[in-house]
């Protein structure tokens, strides 16, 4: 497979949506290319109940003369092997030899590749089988054009290393030969296409090689401030240090008199609320080069009007947040009367959990380049969300959507960061305003000052145990400042999406069932990040289960086992006040299943040796968490070394996410979601005082390690035929109370607040 | 503004650039030489890391009037056709995951490897421990660099 970016060279990805003639399927549509071939157009939204609407496909596929298969990817890359994985599909449905395909990243462009928001872990879930289709359709053409060349039986011709073959003739033709001819036939009937089975796959359900490896190790590979255009100028802003604030005045004549600075441009920021897609206030250093932008910036001299959150410490609120959990709150879920199960209760545990605002800290800061020319803007941006950043530079800027053209690097990491575009709005204002080709340049400590956070949040659960003990009551109290605050100050409560996130689809059989939220404000940028509320909700969840399990007698896996009692559907009608989001899917085509949910539990008790007695100075812990349609169960073991010092030997994970596509790239999330987790659990944490982040780099802000990481990190991963799920995000979430109960099984100590040290 | 001549990869490049200015600027600012990468501009982090001779720097706290006689190494110059052993063990491992840490991590592990080509898992946790990684990838790279030092 051969990576290509068609920016770099400067020419646009064909436009395509021009050459398919009509017929009457939807899905799929044969176009013809220039010099000769076969273009496949696939569409993922259309359905055939609307004849009349236009096509228009969300990938391509083209196979022309000299045999090179092309895929479109019209996904972000950023570290999930996304451009692999779905390309991968296309390639080994098709029969193609995967080293004669060629990848191409598509450019944001609703109206040609639809949707292109690449978040939540849907990716793979939402293309398996539209890519599958698209592959066996082409196999098909290929074949029956084969077949007709030879005037022989299509079902007596295989598809191989992009090669038809005739067995019993011996003759072969390969796909670049074939391709004119294909594109002459009719498509074969897309509910009759005879799809591969899972075990005839080569790539599919394998360990495959990432196609842009080579580019990573040797430099080549191309993020978003690596774009160089002619006569570009570097920006580095000095951005509002409390969100909110404006500049009242200020002198820029010592910036001005470094060399190499050019301009000192000011940015109109958004004011209150911040926005999810805008720019903050700012002032910007335009400069030759990064270095001098950034001198530049230290000699500023800027007067702010601090406004309303100069007063905010992120302490005090946790405090009152705190408070609010002894109060009623809003009832979001109701399953029979908790106060009954409290009355009659022979102990009640009564907690509470907090977790910290965290930041992203993609080692990639943001950065974007735009440049301006004849009314048309043009950006080139590591962004998960090609299209809202073309919408939202648009907007910005006054200009048409159709005027804004928005190319997508490499991201150098991205969870959930870079979905949000004001570094991209930032860019393009500056090149618009200057009308000179700019780079905006974020350093870590504009990440860190001026990041979405992952919101801090508290949590008090109750659980109440009667004279059998039973766990007869759970009534759980859920406070943190909501991402919708972000755009809107009245969004007070976390919304029924973020409760969705492992809090309200708490599945264990408990007859009296209580969940509740509290306000909160926002004062800061919140955004979502890797698993969002999942993080705190498993974390309070899993370490109280583990309680519970040990108030009760029973080992922490056997009490989940049993609490999640018969297999069963789970589908909390009737209780949920809101929307059961169920990430988007219904629960008919997503069905939330305790028996796959027992089947990752018992599978990580077995592989890890649950319930063997350790070695003095080790201990085990447990937790499991379903998110984003995922079942996972962890175990992690910690040992005190011979110093005294705590360390983390080995993470098991045993998942169920359907098909594993890739498999090694399931296991490099797994792997990488165990170390990310980590970070949450022993290092990280964002705190705000007089409305502004305390933590300017790596030294405030740590992240685990190559020596605090747990040394091995096993993922066993369940096979199954069922449609594939999420892998990026659901690592996460039962790391850290996993960890949390190992901690207690080693000191005696509970675990009640992130991070905490080892 | 002074005038600079520097070995880089093997090559004499003269430069014009103020005396503070990090040889992580000088490469990607004025070099146009972007394999090596900006994470955090405080030595935090390793993304900037180029060989000195044959020790590990991190280009982004090392004012270019620092850099002196010595020869800088980086990404692009580690190997010809990128086979370098190191190379050779982080494909075969398939370490990277976004990429963006991995030249930085691959340099520092050059260096290592220039001065304890056996190193024990141990040994390579201390001297990779300046290297951060967001995407988590410490395992496969410390196989990689097992793999390539047999
Ligand atoms: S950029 Fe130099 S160590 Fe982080
Ligand atoms: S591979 Fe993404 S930061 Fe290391």
């Amino acid at each position: 497979m051969i990576p290509s970016f068609p920016f770099l060279k400067r020419q646009s990805v064909e436009n395509t949506s021009k050459v398919f003639i009509p017929s009457r399927r939807d899905f799929l549509k044969i176009g013809s290319l220039a010099g000769g071939g076969l273009l496949l157009g696939v569409s993922f939204q259309c359905t055939s109940k609307d004849q009349s609407q236009t096509f228009s496909p969300n990938v391509y596929l083209s196979i022309t003369p000299d045999n090179t298969v092309t895929i479109i990817a019209h996904r972000s890359e950023m570290g999930q092997g996304i451009r692999t994985s779905l390309p991968m599909i296309v390639a080994d449905e098709m029969g193609a030899d995967w080293s004669q395909v060629k990848v191409v990243q598509a450019e944001g462009d609703e109206s040609k590749y639809g949707n292109q928001n690449t978040d939540g872990s849907f990716s793979v879930r939402m293309f398996y089988e539209p890519m599958r289709k698209a592959g066996a359709t082409a196999r098909h053409l290929l074949i029956k054009a084969a077949a007709q060349e030879w005037d022989v039986d299509a079902s007596t011709c295989t598809a191989e290393n992009s090669t038809i073959t005739h067995s019993e003739s011996g003759k072969s033709l390969t796909f670049g030969e074939l391709a004119s001819a294909a594109q002459q036939l009719e498509l074969p009937d897309q509910d009759t296409l005879e799809l591969k089975d899972f075990s005839a796959y080569k790539l599919v359900g394998k360990d495959t090689p990432i196609i842009d490896l080579k580019d990573f190790v040797t430099g080549k590979a191309v993020f978003g401030a690596d774009v160089n255009l002619p006569g570009m100028k570097v920006a580095v802003i000095q951005r509002t240090p409390v969100v909110g604030a404006t500049i009242t005045e200020y002198k820029a004549d010592a910036a001005l008199a470094i060399p190499g600075v050019q301009q000192v441009v000011k940015i109109n920021g958004s004011g209150n609320p911040p926005g999810l897609n805008k720019a903050l206030e700012g002032l910007a250093v335009i400069a030759d080069h990064t270095w001098a932008a950034i001198k530049g910036r230290e000699v500023l001299d800027i007067t702010w009007n601090l406004g309303d959150n100069a007063s905010y410490d992120s302490k005090s609120q946790l405090e009152s947040m705190k408070q609010s959990t002894l109060e009623e709150g809003m009832v979001r879920r109701e399953k029979g009367d908790f106060n009954q199960a409290r009355q009659g209760a022979a102990q009640v545990i009564d907690r509470t959990y907090e977790a910290p605002f965290y930041a992203h800290g993609t080692i990639e800061p943001p950065a974007a380049i735009a440049q301006f020319k004849d009314g048309k803007m043009e950006v080139w941006a590591p962004t998960q969300h090609p299209q809202w950043a073309r919408d939202s530079v648009a907007e910005a800027c006054g200009l048409s959507a159709d005027d804004v053209r928005v190319n997508v690097t490499l991201l150098g990491g991205g969870f959930g960061r870079k979905s949000k575009p004001d570094y991209v709005v930032e860019a393009a204002l500056l090149a618009k305003e200057t009308g000179i080709p700019i780079r905006v340049q974020w350093t870590r400590e504009d990440d860190l000052h001026h990041d979405f956070f992952h919101s801090h949040s508290l949590q008090r659960i109750r659980a109440t145990i009667d004279s059998n003990k039973n766990l007869t009551g759970w009534n759980h109290h859920t406070v943190f400042p909501a991402i919708g605050a972000t755009s809107d100050a009245n969004e007070l409560h976390p919304s029924d999406g973020e409760l969705g996130l492992g809090c309200i689809d708490f599945p264990y059989e408990v007859p009296h069932i209580r969940i509740e939220t509290h306000e909160s404000k926002a004062h800061t940028r919140i955004g979502w990040l890797r698993s969002v509320s999942n993080i705190q909700h498993a974390f309070a969840t899993c370490c109280m289960m583990d309680e519970v399990a040990e108030a009760v007698g029973k080992d922490p896996v056997q009490f989940a086992l049993d609490m999640l009692a018969d297999d069963k559907k789970l589908d909390f009608s009737g209780e949920i006040k809101g929307d059961f989001g169920n990430y988007g899917e219904s629960l008919e085509d997503f069905p939330w299943e305790t028996a796959r949910l027992k089947n990752v539990i018992n599978k990580v008790a077995q592989e890890s040796g649950w319930g063997k007695t350790l070695p003095a100075g080790s201990a085990m812990g447990f937790a499991v968490h379903k998110s984003f349609l995922t079942y996972v169960a962890c175990v992690v073991e910690l040992t005190r070394d011979s110093s005294g010092k705590i360390i983390i030997p080995v993470v098991h994970y045993a998942v169920d996410c359907g098909i594993a596509v890739n498999t090694d790239r399931v296991r490099s999330q797994f792997e990488g979601g165990a170390i990310f987790g980590t970070s949450l659990a022993n290092s990280s944490a964002i705190t705000l005082k007089e409305g502004k982040v305390e933590q300017n780099n790596f030294d405030g802000y740590q992240l685990v390690r190559m020596p605090q990481s747990p040394k091995k990190i096993n993922v066993h991963i369940i096979e199954s035929s069922r449609k594939p799920t999420g892998v990026g995000e659901p690592p996460v979430p039962p790391l850290a109370p996993a960890l949390a109960n190992a901690y207690y099984k080693l000191t005696g100590s509970r675990v009640y607040a992130l991070p905490f040290e080892l | 503004m002074a005038t600079y001549s520097l070995t880089i990869n093997g090559k004499q490049q003269q430069v014009e650039a103020t005396e503070d200015m990090p040889l992580l600027w000088v490469l990607r600012d004025l070099l146009d030489m972007k394999g090596t990468k900006f994470g955090c501009g405080q030595a935090l982090c390793g993304a900037c890391t180029v060989l000195l001779g044959d020790s590990a720097v991190r280009s982004c706290t090392l004012p270019i009037s620092a850099v002196g006689e010595d020869s800088v190494t980086t990404i692009e110059g580690l190997s010809e056709n990128g086979d370098h052993p190191l190379q050779k063990a982080w494909i075969e491992h398939i370490v990277p995951q976004c990429g963006y840490c991995q030249t930085g991590q691959i340099m520092n592990a050059a260096a290592l490897l220039n001065s304890n080509p056996k190193p024990s898992e141990e040994e390579i946790e201390q001297a990779m421990a300046g290297n951060l990684c967001r995407c988590g990838t410490y395992n496969r790279i410390k196989e990689a660099i097992l793999t390539a030092a047999k």
